[in-house]
């Protein structure tokens, strides 16, 4: 018996992304936030290679994708042409994962946040390049095992700590900027809408665990989305004008230990405890840092 | 000034060379639901309708259906042509009223 339902208007389902996909998890929540007056302009990425496989699309909103590091010059050329055209009520949205926002993309992000203009930056952060086969990128944590940060016995995984894209969002001046996880998809939702209802440049960053990547089984998307957050190394964030309006971490939160969080993941499973205390140190920083 | 339309347009490539998809939500031809191994099979007499399983699903091919038989009450509703099976939706409901069933012989 299958009974006719409704999908999602705006991303449908047929789409190549793997079972249990964190960032389409975080996509569908995007897509919720959103009311058809949207154009998207996508990056190179997961997002775009899984959603367009030529001649479908997923998406059912204005969608377009150029190259890997320019997403954020074409979404100020849609909004100039909208411009143009005297519309004032279609909002842009540019959607990337973290290669093309913290690294490839990083110069053109730039330009368009101090030109000032209103557009909503969207970032799936997986903490890694998941669509080339997992090289790391400028979001790889300490610790991780990638291909081109492999561990063994003279490595620990990437060396590097992740780059701090939210403060360099906010020494920008972005009006908005917010940090979510995709275990919380209601919070996604809530903080789109926020962003598009602010006028100016925002910048959304979104925790969307990788299953291949992170090495995790195809149902712990959401729960390590959730860890992320309750260990404090990937707090809910908001910020307002620069000021910290919203946090996950307050007073009252309970403190989880980051062993938790990793040790469900295939690429943190060679780290021993040395390493694990460098880790817990990030995430108690984060707890004096981003508290409320 | 001359409307431009694909005929007359400056660029030869004929249109259906153009790497354009101009018809949304054209992966719905696209049937992943033969990727699964195991499916979801829904218990609606435990569910309480909180929809979380619809919000985390990362194919958005759960829909929150009124249901006659439980005073029209919202319940999950999956279509199994697009469901990859993943188990997040089993595995986030907070009282586990999803269960996992064996897909294939």
């Amino acid at each position: 018996m299958t009974k006719k339902i409704k999908n999602n208007k705006f991303l449908s389902p047929g789409h190549n992304a793997c079972a249990g996909c964190g960032q389409l998890s975080a996509a569908q929540a995007v897509m919720r936030g959103l009311n058809k007056d949207v154009i998207i302009a996508n990056a190179t990425g997961c997002l775009e290679v899984t959603t367009t496989a030529y001649p479908q699309s997923s998406w059912g909103l204005p969608w377009i994708h150029s190259l890997f590091e320019n997403a954020a010059a074409v979404a100020s050329g849609i909004l100039a042409a909208l411009a143009q055209k005297g519309d004032t009520k279609t909002k842009v949205i540019v959607q990337a994962g973290d290669g093309g926002t913290y690294d490839i993309g990083l110069g053109l992000i730039s330009g368009m946040w101090e030109r000032g203009e209103n557009i909503l930056y969207v970032c799936y952060d997986t903490e890694a390049y998941s669509n080339t086969g997992i090289q790391a990128s400028g979001a790889t944590p300490y610790g991780a095992s990638t291909t081109t940060t492999p561990d063994g016995n003279a490595s620990v995984g990437s060396t590097q700590r992740k780059k701090d894209m939210l403060a360099i969002a906010l020494a920008h001046g972005v009006n908005y900027a917010a940090q979510s996880t995709a275990g919380f998809p209601d919070d996604i939702t809530a903080k789109v809408k926020a962003a598009l209802a602010v006028d100016g440049p925002s910048y959304l960053q979104i925790l969307a665990p990788c299953i291949p990547g992170w090495k995790i089984n195809n149902d712990e998307a959401v729960l390590m989305g959730k860890l992320a957050v309750a260990t404090g190394l990937y707090p809910l964030l908001e910020y307002r004008n620069g000021k910290l309006s919203a946090s996950s971490i307050t007073v009252a939160s309970r403190k989880v230990a980051v062993s938790e969080y990793l040790k469900n993941q295939g690429r943190f499973r060679h780290l021993k405890n040395k390493e694990i205390k460098i880790i817990q140190k990030l995430a108690d920083d984060n707890l004096k840092k981003y508290r409320l | 000034m001359k409307k431009t339309n694909i005929k007359n347009s400056p660029i030869k490539t004929p249109a259906k060379k153009l790497a354009v998809v101009t018809a949304p939500n054209t992966s719905l031809k696209n049937k992943t639901g033969s990727w699964r191994t195991h499916r979801p099979v829904f218990d609606h007499s435990l569910c309480i309708g909180c929809s979380l399983c619809s919000k985390i699903c990362p194919e958005g091919c759960i829909v929150m259906a009124k249901q006659k038989k439980y005073g029209q009450k919202i319940k999950p509703v999956v279509d199994y042509d697009y469901c990859k099976g993943c188990g997040l939706c089993a595995k986030e409901c907070p009282v586990k009223a999803i269960k996992m069933e064996k897909d294939y012989e």
